[in-house]
């Protein structure tokens, strides 16, 4: 535990002196009142990512990931995995269907996936964040094996990519609320995302849970929209990397019901989640009979979508981040 | 892409570091928010087929004159005469444009039976040309065949026996030229426009004159009466050099003015960071820049001059036009604000520059102080059309190492200079009354003009009167980094750091000042409206 504890320190020693590094070291930034040219360059929605499916690149990707990425993981979030019987006798491809809490739910989650699926998975990710550099681009789909999706609005080029690459027999992970949460809890699930995929491609879409990542790296206050200034009372922990245990829940496969819709299907997804978010502190049995079968949004809602109330009352539903293990900071 | 004008930028939060040339080395400056910077356009597209540009400007002239195949006879006496080794900066790849244009002419006058051709290298009271500088910028075809038959020289101002009176102009002005040009049957002027100020009848009246002809503009009175230098019609200096130049063309000299101008493509692609916005920089701009600067730094000072002398620009060609002096330079002169210019609105209380290690006078060589005032007040300060960029009473940030050193074969009347007359006064008329003549007339000084690579002896009060324009306007100049000793004997305040100068600045400007960034390189000009 003391040597855990010593490692995430020094990761965010790390990450801290990442941070402080300025221009020119650094990428400069963009002054406001400059308006940025369109870029020529083959980035975002353009970048051509084929090139990290061929087989020295996934050679290489399962080398980091099985001798870098899972032991940091392993360090950093140690993680309970449950419902990894349902991936068993699982064919794939499939699609995995997971709540967005953190940059850091993607490593993860392909970390915790067993190895006949880690090292076969893309991940749809958003072109607007990950692939609005070149050298972002090249790292997460080295890294990742991401693909850029558009999450602002249905992209047919981003869901034709998505369904071919299914069709090739590629896993794929895809985080249907566009986005990560703004405020810890899960937000309603596009239609246009892992239910279309389903329903278009026929393929078994896999609901998971991603518990407590969000303690492991939160949003920044920048991403969390809190003004700048401030008060001083404003939390600095945004942005930083910290050791906390997590769960990943795997639930029952899903496919497309004779008749249903796709936005019926992505609710039945939603439940899914739903239910699984309710078994990090219980049952399955206990979660299955608290989210409503007959109506599964209204299921999900009361699980994972939070009470509606002021933001402090949200705030305050949603479970306590465990201790650090480095001792009190109080006061700062 | 088509090409961006230039712009002037309203510094926030979220501007990068802003680059400053600092000597022999370059640094990044964090410039108060509400700040403006203001960058060049971007450099012109060269001309595909410069040789044929050549030979059509040659065929097809400006104003009152006949194409160049015309003006060429067998039996007559034929001068060309080409701007020195400070134009341009940094010095050109090969080809240089002379060698193009010269090459060009030469072909023109064999086909015509031209025997008697003699070449001049424009000097005025520079310092002569080495024989690596005359082969680059002629080439060494041209070189071979008339430097060792003596048919290549160089303007010496203080031979009697090749200079000639021509008589005085309304203003009383002498006009005194070089011999062999004024008695030529055509003398072809071949001009490499930098700036704005470069070219016109300047090239004859003051490139091939003698002091006795250019006291009569180069003086304070006449630089303070320059608003600005790049502004033909506000420049007394221009007027002048007008006068003189119509009267040499009523004396009978008959000029085929060729000029050309450049773009501002001015550093190789390993400095490409150099004339880059900071916030467009590439990793491979950011990974030049801390591997440059911090080797730079690390460098002895003479090294490092040594690596920055032997950067040669990839300059191309723009324009080029033929013909009569005025006609020319009109177009030039509209190509050349085509390039440089930059609509800039409002003055500000305080402008700040960063100043490289090359001027005109400093050609493989050493940027001594006065140079270094010269380089600041006298051409970067100068560098506006309507007016200056800094308000009057304003403040001048300049940022250079400033070493009190001196080259003592190009520069000896310079460190004289410095140690006898700015320890006396740094006032340009009262050192234009009290010292020039002696040292002008100095038969030493004389001597190693004439025989050695040495600048005239009055040349360095030449250089201290370019300032004089900005001496008058300014309320105070500011070096930043610079030795302390030598930025006071300028008569300036020195600064550790650009904050402690608008620290000091503030004495002057108030609390609350504007504050203005020429960003060079690439060369600019400021329309300030």
């Amino acid at each position: 535990m003391a040597a855990s504890t010593t490692a995430g320190g020094h990761v965010e020693r790390l990450a801290a002196r990442a941070r402080s590094i300025r221009f020119p070291l650094a990428a400069p930034s963009w002054p406001a009142t400059v308006e940025r040219p369109d870029p020529e360059r083959k980035i975002g929605l353009d970048y051509d990512h084929e090139w990290s499916r061929r087989y020295p690149v996934r050679l290489a990707r399962a080398v980091v990931m099985d001798n870098i990425t899972r032991p940091v993981a392993q360090v950093l979030a140690p993680a309970t995995v449950r419902g990894l019987e349902h991936l068993r006798h699982l064919e794939g491809p499939v699609i995995f269907a997971a709540n967005h809490a953190s940059h850091i739910d993607t490593p993860l989650l392909l970390t915790t996936l067993p190895v006949e699926f880690r090292h076969h998975t893309v991940v749809a990710a958003a072109s607007d964040y990950f692939f609005d550099r070149k050298w972002k681009s090249v790292l997460w789909s080295f890294t990742l094996a991401a693909i850029p999706i558009e999450r602002s609005k249905v992209n047919r080029r981003s869901a034709d990519t998505a369904a071919e690459l299914l069709e090739d027999g590629w896993n794929l992970v895809i985080f249907p609320e566009g986005g990560r949460s703004p405020d810890g809890w899960t937000q309603p699930f596009h239609p246009a995302s892992a239910a279309y995929l389903g329903r278009r491609t026929g393929r078994p879409v896999v609901p998971v849970f991603l518990h407590g990542t969000r303690h492991v790296l939160p949003k920044t206050p920048d991403e969390t929209g809190v003004p700048p200034g401030g008060s001083g009372t404003e939390s600095r922990r945004g942005g930083r990397l910290r050791r906390s245990p997590i769960s990943v829940l795997f639930g029952a496969p899903l496919t497309l019901d004779e008749g249903e819709n796709t936005r019926r299907f992505s609710d039945r997804i939603e439940a899914g989640v739903a239910t699984l978010a309710r078994e990090v502190d219980g049952d399955w049995w206990q979660a299955r009979r608290a989210v409503s079968a007959a109506d599964p949004v209204e299921g999900a809602e009361t699980a994972h979508r939070g009470p509606d109330a002021p933001a402090w009352r949200r705030s305050w539903a949603l479970d306590r981040p465990p201790p650090t293990g480095r001792g009190t900071s109080w006061p700062e | 892409m088509s090409r961006r004008p230039g712009f002037v930028l309203e510094v926030d939060k979220s501007t990068p570091p802003t680059l400053f040339w600092n000597g022999e080395g370059f640094t990044l400056e964090t410039l108060p928010e509400g700040s403006r910077v203001i960058y060049a356009p971007e450099p012109m597209k060269a001309l595909d087929d410069p040789y044929g540009a050549i030979r059509h400007a040659l065929l097809h002239p400006l104003g009152d004159r006949d194409p160049l195949p015309a003006l060429l006879h067998a039996g007559m006496k034929l001068t060309i005469c080409f701007d020195d080794i400070s134009l341009p900066l940094p010095p050109m790849e090969s080809p240089d444009i002379r060698q193009m244009v010269i090459e060009t002419v030469l072909d023109m006058a064999a086909d015509a039976g031209v025997d008697d051709v003699m070449l001049i290298a424009a000097l005025a009271l520079h310092r002569r040309m080495t024989e690596d500088e005359l082969r680059h910028a002629l080439g060494d075809r041209v070189y071979d065949a008339f430097a060792p038959h003596g048919l290549l020289t160089q303007h010496d101002a203080e031979d009697p026996d090749n200079l000639i009176f021509l008589g005085q102009t309304d203003a009383g002005e002498d006009i005194e030229i070089n011999k062999r040009a004024a008695t030529s049957d055509l003398l072809v002027y071949v001009n490499i426009n930098l700036v704005a100020m470069d070219g016109g009848h300047k090239s004859v009246a003051t490139g091939l004159a003698s002091y006795r002809s250019l006291r009569h503009h180069h003086n304070p009175q006449t630089m303070q009466h320059s608003r600005s230098f790049m502004d033909a019609p506000a420049s007394e200096l221009h007027s002048s050099n007008w006068r003189m130049g119509r009267f040499i063309a009523e004396a009978g000299v008959k000029i085929f003015q060729i000029e050309t101008t450049l773009n501002t493509d001015t550093f190789p692609s390993s400095f490409a960071f150099l004339q880059k916005r900071e916030w467009e920089w590439n990793v491979r701009d950011r990974a030049t820049y801390a591997a440059t600067s911090r080797s730079l730094q690390a460098a002895p000072p003479r090294l490092a001059r040594q690596i920055f002398h032997s950067i040669e620009s990839p300059h191309a060609m723009t324009s080029v036009q033929a013909g009569e002096v005025e006609a020319v330079h009109a177009v030039t002169t509209e190509n050349v604000w085509k390039q440089q210019g930059v609509d800039v609105v409002g003055q500000t209380d305080i402008l700040t520059l960063g100043l490289p290690y090359i001027c005109p006078y400093n050609v493989n060589s050493i940027m001594n102080p006065i140079l270094v005032a010269c380089l600041g007040l006298g051409y970067f300060f100068n560098l506006y059309r309507g007016k200056p960029l800094v308000r009057q009473g304003g403040v001048l940030i300049l940022r250079h190492p400033t070493r009190p050193e001196f080259h003592p074969g190009h520069h000896p009347s310079y460190i004289d200079f410095y140690e006898q007359v700015l320890t006396q006064t740094v006032d340009p008329v009262a050192i234009h009354k009290q010292f020039e003549e002696s040292f002008a007339t100095d038969p030493w000084y004389i001597h190693l003009y004439r025989t050695g690579h040495a600048y005239h002896g009055v040349h360095p009060f030449y250089m201290w009167y370019w300032c004089a324009h900005a001496l008058e306007h300014l309320g105070r100049v500011i070096i930043v980094g610079g030795d302390p000793k030598a930025v006071r004997r300028l008569g300036f305040s020195p600064a550790s750091s650009l904050n402690d100068a608008l620290e000091i600045a503030t004495d002057v400007v108030g609390p609350s000042p504007t504050l203005t960034h020429l960003h060079a390189p690439p060369i600019m000009m400021a329309d300030v409206h």
